[in-house]
């Protein structure tokens, strides 16, 4: 079964819900369209969304990992070049703490970045369907519908004061399939 | 408190990108100003790489003069920036949306230029360079973890790849702004810098979620890496130096330091830019409160280092304390630091009309740094200024024209280098504004009508 991107573009916020609750009305669920905006909208706006991330456990791996790393340099320089000062013990630990903290958060950080990325199903250089109107401050509504409901999703948009309705070619389902899978995904 | 007005989505796009769109008188002036500048500044540089760190002043006892001072002050303004960003973003703080980028930005270029002094200080960049990396695995010999010459530098290279990481991410849906109203090479950097964001809903949730995440993350690098700085000096046995009080002192005093450096560049940023509509007086005032509270606190920590050096009565402390009260130039700094630093601003900061007066607010956080870069010099230089058991040779401080004038090169540096910033990025958050826009609402309560936001989380 293939799959079809339709995008409805609405100029306000009131009349994409409305769009949004017709979409519903026909038979597509939450889950199969998304709504873009050029600002956060508060939560819930445009109805309940499913999507769910992990970015949580990104810093947590993050820091596991800079902990380690930050271990393995203060610890192993001093075993490698073993310098004994003032016969005090080999193991300096407070110096060997601040190494290892900046390790730990250096790592979360740059963790973070890169779950926000991947999250964020980013980088996605070739779009199917996308308008640049959106940045102006036009709310899009992007269906990914099978083949046979693609009329009525567009039908549905354009009842609803859509002040224009695009469609992307058909793609295989395969394709559109992780996407829908990400968003069901656990909680972060 | 809000004074925020709703505006068209359209007016705030044009407006926040017209230092990106437009090169105003303003800009043309300051970057050949500052431009002209850093040409005598990489003169400077070029010139004490030839012919050596005798060209300066620097010489037994004192080895560490005006560029390591610059390096603390640099440092310590770089604290503001994600400090401010960090607990307005955490605390969910309205007025936080102008402020943030631009604060943050700062932070990044002034950590630049502080990393940049002390290598200009050791006058052969390129040899710390070689003896630091890469690490000698093959003869096995590595710097020394218990050296806080060690932890400084990668405490400040966390916080300097987080601050940059950190302006990437919340820049990215701006960046996609960008993207989709530019042409030629621009069109193909932004396009890259962007990596394919279309605002869904998605995109936005993990937005929000990581800048919470970096913020909590940021803010205790923030704290560390100040410490880290004064340890610098405190884990010597110098005395006046050796102080346990130092690591709070740095970081209360590099508060001080880069908020008000932060109200600075707010308001060139209204002058230059014309932010007058998103940069209100609200924002000074709120800001305003914040320095008197964080100026007391520092004159506090001030007392107590002092006290602390008194306190032992050891004979050294004392005379390197009695120097620093008694004798020239550092009398003439502890004026600046009291005057400038406190005695002037809190007054004038007590008062809510003059904490909306913009002109007064500007020149009150230039002051403030006069007398924060004054106390660096205080701490820092007396500290060596003393005969060692064996000393031989024995001259004050001096710094000379080379040194002055790669100072002044690096308070050229970091408004230049956020100046190109703005020709290529907004400087004001775009999507943080429209959102606050969107969740911008009037509520009537009796017969008043107060703006309302409506919280994301």
């Amino acid at each position: 079964m293939a799959l079809r991107d339709v995008l409805g573009l609405y100029s306000d916020i009131d009349s994409a819900v409305a769009g949004v609750d017709k979409l519903a009305e026909v038979g597509i669920h939450r889950e199969d369209f998304e709504v873009l905006s050029n600002a956060p909208y508060p939560e819930g706006a445009f109805g309940h969304d499913h999507t769910t991330s992990r970015l949580g456990l990104w810093p947590v791996v993050g820091a596991c990992c800079g902990f380690a790393v930050g271990l393995l340099i203060t610890g192993g320089t001093q075993v490698v070049y073993p310098m004994v000062t003032d016969g005090k013990p080999l193991f300096s630990i407070p110096p060997m703490v601040v190494i290892m903290y900046e390790g730990t958060m250096l790592a979360a950080v740059i963790f973070t970045v890169l779950g926000a990325i991947f999250e964020s199903r980013m980088p996605r250089f070739s779009r199917e369907i996308y308008d640049t109107r959106i940045t102006d401050g036009y709310i899009g509504v992007l269906v990914h519908s099978p083949e046979e409901s693609v009329n009525s999703a567009a039908e549905a948009m354009r009842a609803t004061g859509a002040e224009d309705v695009r469609m992307a070619e058909a793609r295989a389902t395969k394709a559109s399939q992780p996407a829908r899978a990400n968003r069901k995904g656990a909680s972060a | 408190m809000q004074e925020r007005r709703n505006l068209p989505q359209m007016e705030v796009i044009q407006e926040l990108l017209l230092p990106v769109t437009r090169t105003t008188m303003w800009m043309w002036i300051g970057f050949i100003v500052l431009g002209t500048i850093l040409a005598a500044f990489a003169f400077a540089v070029a010139w004490m790489f030839y012919w050596g760190i005798g060209v300066t002043g620097l010489n037994r006892p004192g080895m560490w003069g005006f560029m390591i001072v610059d390096f603390v002050f640099w440092i310590g303004i770089s604290h503001a920036g994600v400090m401010i960003s960090a607990i307005l973003r955490l605390t969910q703080a309205e007025w936080r949306r102008p402020v943030t980028r631009a604060a943050e930005v700062m932070t990044m270029f002034s950590l630049m230029t502080a990393m940049t002094l002390p290598f200009i200080h050791t006058g052969r960049p390129w040899r710390t360079a070689y003896w630091v990396f890469p690490y000698d695995f093959w003869r096995g010999i590595f710097p020394d973890v218990r050296s806080a010459l060690v932890m400084d530098p990668s405490a400040v290279f966390t916080y300097l790849t987080g601050t940059i990481l950190f302006i990437y991410i919340t820049t990215v849906p701006d960046i996609a702004t960008l993207r989709d109203r530019s042409t030629g090479w621009r069109k193909g950097l932004y396009r890259v810098l962007a990596l394919g964001w279309q605002n869904d809903e998605r995109q936005w949730m993990i937005q929000a979620a990581t800048g919470f995440l970096l913020a909590a993350l940021m803010l205790s690098i923030f704290v560390s890496v100040h410490s880290i700085v004064s340890w610098d000096f405190s884990f010597s046995l110098d005395p006046v130096w050796h102080t346990s009080v130092w690591a709070p002192y740095f970081v209360i005093g590099a508060v001080h330091s880069g908020v008000s450096a932060a109200v600075t560049l707010m308001v060139l940023m209204r002058w230059m830019f014309g932010f007058d509509k998103y940069i209100r007086e609200e924002h000074f005032d709120a800001i305003g409160r914040l320095l008197v509270v964080v100026a007391t606190a520092w004159v506090f920590f001030f007392m107590l280092d002092v006290f602390f050096a008194l306190f032992n009565q050891d004979p050294r402390e004392t005379a390197v304390m009695k120097m620093r009260f008694e004798q020239w130039p550092y009398t003439l700094m502890l004026v600046l630091i009291f005057v400038f630093g406190y005695f002037i601003p809190v007054p004038i900061w007590m008062f809510r009309k003059f904490r909306r007066n913009i002109k007064l607010m500007f020149w009150t956080s230039i002051m403030v740094n006069i007398g924060m870069w004054s106390e660096r010099y205080w701490l820092v230089v007396p500290g060596l200024e003393r005969k060692y058991e064996w000393t031989f040779d024995w001259n004050f401080y001096r710094p000379g024209i080379v040194e002055i004038t790669i100072i002044l090169g690096t308070f050229a540096l970091v408004p230049f280098l956020f100046m190109c910033f703005s020709k290529i990025f907004p400087p004001v958050s775009i999507w943080e504004e429209k959102e606050g826009q969107n969740f911008l609402q009037e509520i009537k309560v009796g017969k008043a009508s107060i703006p309302a936001i409506v919280r994301e989380f």
